[in-house]
């Protein structure tokens, strides 16, 4: 049994970013193993970056960042009543989170074929900074890519509650909340592009 | 507690927004692309700080939110970042 | 306001609602019920790793086997800290006071998220039910010590995943409480209570929710780290793929310190409380004991490395890490002055929780100056992985966190199922375990100043006479421990009615029935006061 509760869209909001928050340090414990193996082992790291196909890593975070935008604006459409817009705009959102997806597999693909990827008996014999690039490029972007993951759910959970009016131009806070995870998520992204990809 | 005036941001504000991010972004790649030095990463490092104060400040509402908010962001930031320079002093004199 | 509303309202224990019987606490979401959930999880959580403990002890009576082999040691040990730390002592005061007295405090019907609340419960039983299946699935349970160091940790045949995983999961339940008690302190406090005029139980949980939302995701993804290393070889910690298992002690104790604020501020908040009710004074320096247990939340982010002093780090590191560790104690120490200078011209009123609070005091400074001595970098080096370290964090955080909660336990006692517990066995109860206590864990300050490494199985026979002491104040603690626990559940029974307010509290949770009803207040309060209003 719970006792009645008058709704405080102000203390979801809150939540929301106290959640943030804790995403924040999740992943700032990687950051921290790669300041760490970074600093011991710039030349490697920066070699091994340049495998990686900075063209796909920008379309990406384009990928992203357009994301962003498309999942702000149907906070916009909602508040202005417009909820085939506010419709529209969040299938466009998941659409770029799946294409994501798509690309971070073929771009995994790509290294699983040549025998590059955690633990593998290949990887060890490249040394000690490709191993540890490589166990940091993998850990990272996957635990992204299943935030990302996470992420569309959550989106699409909203999406529906939006077709049923259960989320309206009075009622959206759900909305914003999915639109702040969607945003760390993409935060995320705007560091690790730079770091695995850009240092050349 | 309500929202006395509920706060809508244009939608062309949000695309002015995005373009800025895409050329930031396709920036701080053509500068990595010349050799700087050090200064190549610590470029594209900036670069994704002003990226992420616009996401933060703009996509995700906190200029129009509570102070409170991006004070809580802030030190958020700060003490992550106390972290890994103080785990840095071990590494780096050692 | 209301004293004896007979019946007015039922009860939070009577109140017939939607599901029946067992279901009525398990699919609760009334905070006061979560509260007692976790009273009982905890306590039964507790008497395992106490036994635990006991059983270790005993072994430790001889060197040699005495009961058992070196194996069922490490895994003694293990199992020891991981359910004291990660199942009793970090979720205790918040879990289980926190959840009762903080809407009541503050003049709420309930927390912010109550269906989170009961979620963070769910976790909780999820997490330490995963723990102990590492007991007997596989291999043979964990022996690498609450602490899971690396490389050990990922190389060790014992059936470790559950185990991680299990932690992992009990730090998600810790998050969410802090989130839910961080939303509830900023959002729902009654008109008129600014924050100056917060009592301090709730301060300290506001403080802490900081912590576990912060520094709890850090041992989060150490964890999986872990796990990936012990199914992927990621390599992150094992040196011969280019690791530095010091990395993973750095994790590891960014989030494990900050941790034992976790354990130790709301233990202090509870001290707080029981000071002033039993002083009739008001608290002396009400804004530098808040600003106190701000300072002792921040700077506590920053001297991890403290527990690594012989680990290999720099000379930096050294030494930076032994002056922080230096400074967070002065808020530590300003808060003692405090709570003596409450007292000073107090009209004392000498009860049990007021008894514990004095123990929690005495305690709480032996093991506050144990932990300078081994802040000390010259001293540590002589002192690390001895005997003298299992005393100092015993003192501090079953002295500290244990005291207080015993303490918090019999002043909230008549509130909670509105009865008053059996003073004389009470204070009989307190007086043997205390013996108990300084018979047990006093003799390990020796016995590790002379050398006897913690962790061994075995022993030098120089160490005899002080283990045979310390083992045998192990039977007079758990002794007294189960005159306490008996007294209080016989009281649940047996005790006569409470009043609203027996010991004369200022602070909300004494203005309304014992037990006190479903929703709490029948009207939210409108507070003009501050919160200990003794005059």
């Amino acid at each position: 049994m719970t006792t009645e509760t008058h709704r405080d869209d102000l203390a979801s909001k809150t939540g929301m970013w106290l959640f943030l928050f804790t995403e924040m340090l999740l992943f700032g414990g990687l950051f921290v193993v790669y300041s760490v193996y970074r600093y011991r082992n710039s030349v490697a790291f920066h070699l091994a970056a340049h495998e990686l196909s900075v063209f796909i890593g920008t379309v990406n975070t384009i990928i992203l960042l357009i994301s962003s935008s498309t999942i702000a604006m149907s906070v916009t459409a909602i508040q202005k009543k417009n909820k085939k817009l506010a419709l529209l705009l969040l299938g466009i959102t998941v659409i770029l989170g799946l294409a994501f997806l798509v690309n971070k597999y073929f771009e995994w693909g790509e290294h699983i074929k040549n025998h590059i990827y955690p633990g593998s008996s290949v990887l060890a014999l490249r040394g000690h900074g490709d191993v540890l690039f490589y166990g940091l490029y993998f850990f990272m972007t996957g635990l992204h890519a299943l935030h990302i993951i996470i992420g569309l759910i959550f989106i699409g959970f909203v999406t529906v509650k939006i077709y049923r009016d259960k989320i309206n131009y009075d009622n959206y806070v759900l909305l914003e909340n999915s639109g702040l995870y969607w945003h760390l998520v993409d935060l995320i992204w705007i560091f690790l592009f730079p770091l695995f990809y850009l240092i050349t | 507690m309500e929202d006395e005036k509920i706060h809508i941001i244009p939608y062309r504000t949000f695309l002015s927004i995005l373009a800025l991010l895409i050329t930031l972004t396709l920036t701080s790649v053509a500068v990595t692309q010349i050799y700087l030095g050090t200064l190549t990463v610590a470029i594209a490092l900036i670069i994704a700080v002003i990226k992420s104060s616009f996401v933060l400040r703009i996509f995700m509402h906190l200029k129009f939110e509570n102070k409170i908010f991006s004070i809580a962001v802030i030190a958020v930031v700060v003490i992550l970042s106390l972290v890994i320079i103080i785990t840095l002093l071990d590494y780096i004199y050692r | 306001m209301s004293t004896q509303q007979e019946d007015a309202e039922p009860s939070y224990l009577n109140y017939k609602g939607r599901y029946k019987g067992i279901f009525s606490w398990i699919l609760s979401t009334d905070h006061k019920r979560i509260a007692l959930l976790y009273l009982y999880s905890i306590l039964t959580f507790f008497a395992i790793g106490a036994t635990l403990g006991l059983l270790m002890k005993f072994e430790l009576i001889a060197p040699g086997k005495t009961i058992m082999d070196a194996q069922t040691y490490n895994a003694f040990f293990t199992l020891h800290g991981i359910i004291m730390i990660f199942a009793v002592v970090i979720p205790g005061l918040p879990a289980v006071f926190g959840n009762f007295l903080l809407p009541i405090m503050i003049g709420a019907k309930d927390v912010a998220f109550p269906k989170i609340n009961l979620l963070s419960w769910y976790l909780y039983v999820t997490g330490v039910s995963l723990v102990l299946i590492s007991q007997f699935a596989g291999q043979g349970p964990p022996d690498t010590g609450w602490t899971f160091y690396a490389p050990y940790s990922f190389r060790t045949s014992s059936t470790m995943l559950p185990a991680v995983f299990g932690a992992f999961v009990l730090g998600f339940s810790s998050i969410l409480t802090g989130l839910n008690f961080l939303v509830t302190i900023h959002r729902m406090r009654a008109p008129g209570m600014t924050w100056l005029k917060m009592p301090l139980f709730p301060w300290t949980l506001y403080a802490t929710g900081w912590v576990q939302l912060l520094a709890t995701p850090i041992i989060g993804i150490t964890l999986l780290m872990i796990v990936a290393e012990r199914t992927l070889h990621i390599g992150f910690f094992d040196p011969t793929l280019g690791g530095d298992p010091l990395l993973y002690q750095h994790l590891f104790w960014t989030y494990s310190h900050p941790a034992v604020y976790i354990m130790i501020l709301p233990a202090m908040g509870a001290i707080s409380e029981i000071i002033t009710a039993f002083s009739h004074k008001t608290i002396f320096g009400y804004k530098f004991m808040v600003a106190s247990v701000l300072a002792i939340a921040f700077v506590g982010y920053f001297v991890w490395g403290h527990h690594m002093f012989t680990s290999g780090m720099s000379g930096t590191a050294l030494y930076t890490f032994s002056l922080l560790t230096f400074l967070v104690a002065i808020p530590s120490a300003i808060k003692v002055f405090n709570w003596i200078s409450t007292m000073h011209q107090g009209s004392i009123d000498l009860q049990t929780p007021f008894y514990w609070a004095m123990a929690f005091i005495f305690v709480f400074m032996i093991g506050g100056f144990s932990g300078l001595i081994l802040g000390s970098l010259a001293a540590n080096v002589h002192l690390h992985n001895t005997h003298f370290v299992v005393a100092h964090f015993h003192f501090i955080v079953f002295g500290g966190t244990g005291f207080a909660f015993f303490g918090a336990m019999h002043y909230w006692f008549p509130k909670i199922p509105g009865k008053m517990y059996d003073t004389k066995w009470a204070n009989i109860g307190l007086v043997i375990f205390f013996i108990g206590f300084i018979t047990l864990y006093g003799p390990m300050f020796y016995l590790g100043f002379k050398g006897m490494p913690r962790r061994y199985y075995d022993y030098d026979e120089i160490f005899h006479a002080g283990n045979i002491i310390s083992t045998m104040g192990s039977w007079v603690l758990y002794s007294g421990l189960a005159i306490i626990i008996i007294n209080l559940f016989s009281s649940l029974r047996n005790g006569a009615k409470a009043p609203s307010d027996p010991w004369g509290g200022k602070t909300l949770e004494w203005t309304i029935p014992s037990p006190p009803p479903v929703e709490n207040f029948e009207e939210i309060p409108v507070i003009t006061k501050g919160p200990y209003d003794y005059n």
